[in-house]
């Protein structure tokens, strides 16, 4: 009786300390670091939920995507992405027939403008999307680039 | 290691200052092969932060299919003459780099 009477507290803190464990390395991981499931997704539908959650998705015509209609080298397509609309929190870029779809996030502050520049790859022909996180709405806008040769040469 | 600079420039526009960067980065995916059909492993820039006068202003989350040696163009609000601007980033090995600039 006296080995359980010390035993049972101290297996049940254990596992409060176990469990305020968990809770602490999840909090930061959730904050600041970077969606590697949303990066390592091969489908749209996965990155979409990894990084939007149910927050509802409808296109915007206030988000311009620059990018060319017909890439003549897929290892080198330009993109420019900007928006005029408030609360943009971050900035993804999409590219759907890509092995891993999610490109790159940008997350913005009150100091940054919604306008960034970058190159990437393409592997072949794809609706290129750009989506706008707002607190309350994802915006997006999409085009379709032709690529005639493939960006997986590197 | 090979020395990976970070190249920057940059210039002030009423009041907002337009970064342009350009990184020297394999951007390994980590599909291809090599000759003897061996997989390159992949190598790849994660995260890009970039301050103004030491505050972030702009952090981007990378994943393989940004070009090799990605070039990257922001745009960063009240800034004047004089004010630094630091880029810096980290790979999936750790490896990491930075370039600073004084706005002229």
């Amino acid at each position: 009786m006296q080995i359980q009477a010390i035993r049972q507290p101290s297996r049940r803190r254990f596992i409060q300390g176990l469990m305020s464990i968990i809770a602490l390395s999840a909090l930061p991981f959730q904050l600041l670091a970077r969606s590697t499931k949303a990066f390592q997704a091969t489908k749209l539908e996965t990155v979409k939920a990894e990084l939007f959650g149910d927050l509802p998705i409808v296109d915007s015509s206030d988000i311009s995507l620059d990018i060319p209609d017909i890439a003549e080298n897929g290892a080198v397509v330009p993109v420019s992405v900007s928006t005029t609309i408030e609360g943009a929190e971050a900035i993804h870029v999409v590219i759907e027939q890509n092995p891993n779809p999610l490109s790159a996030s940008f997350k913005l502050t009150e100091f940054s403008v919604a306008d960034i520049s970058m190159r990437v790859k393409m592997g072949k022909s794809s609706m290129v999307t750009a989506y706008i996180k707002t607190p309350t709405t994802i915006y997006k806008t999409s085009r379709e680039v032709k690529v005639t040769i493939g960006g997986c040469g590197g | 290691m090979e020395s990976r600079p970070v190249k920057m420039r940059g210039k002030v526009v009423d009041g907002v200052a337009e970064i342009k960067v350009l990184m020297k980065h394999p951007m390994e995916t980590g599909t291809r092969r090599d000759d003897a059909g061996a997989v390159i492993p992949a190598e790849f820039i994660e995260q890009v932060t970039c301050e103004h006068n030491g505050n972030v202003v702009l952090t981007a989350d990378w994943g393989t299919s940004v070009s090799k040696n990605p070039y990257f163009a922001f745009k960063v609000k009240s800034a004047k003459s004089g004010d630094t601007v630091k880029v810096g980033w980290t790979d999936n090995l750790g490896n990491a780099s930075k370039g600073e600039i004084v706005l002229k």
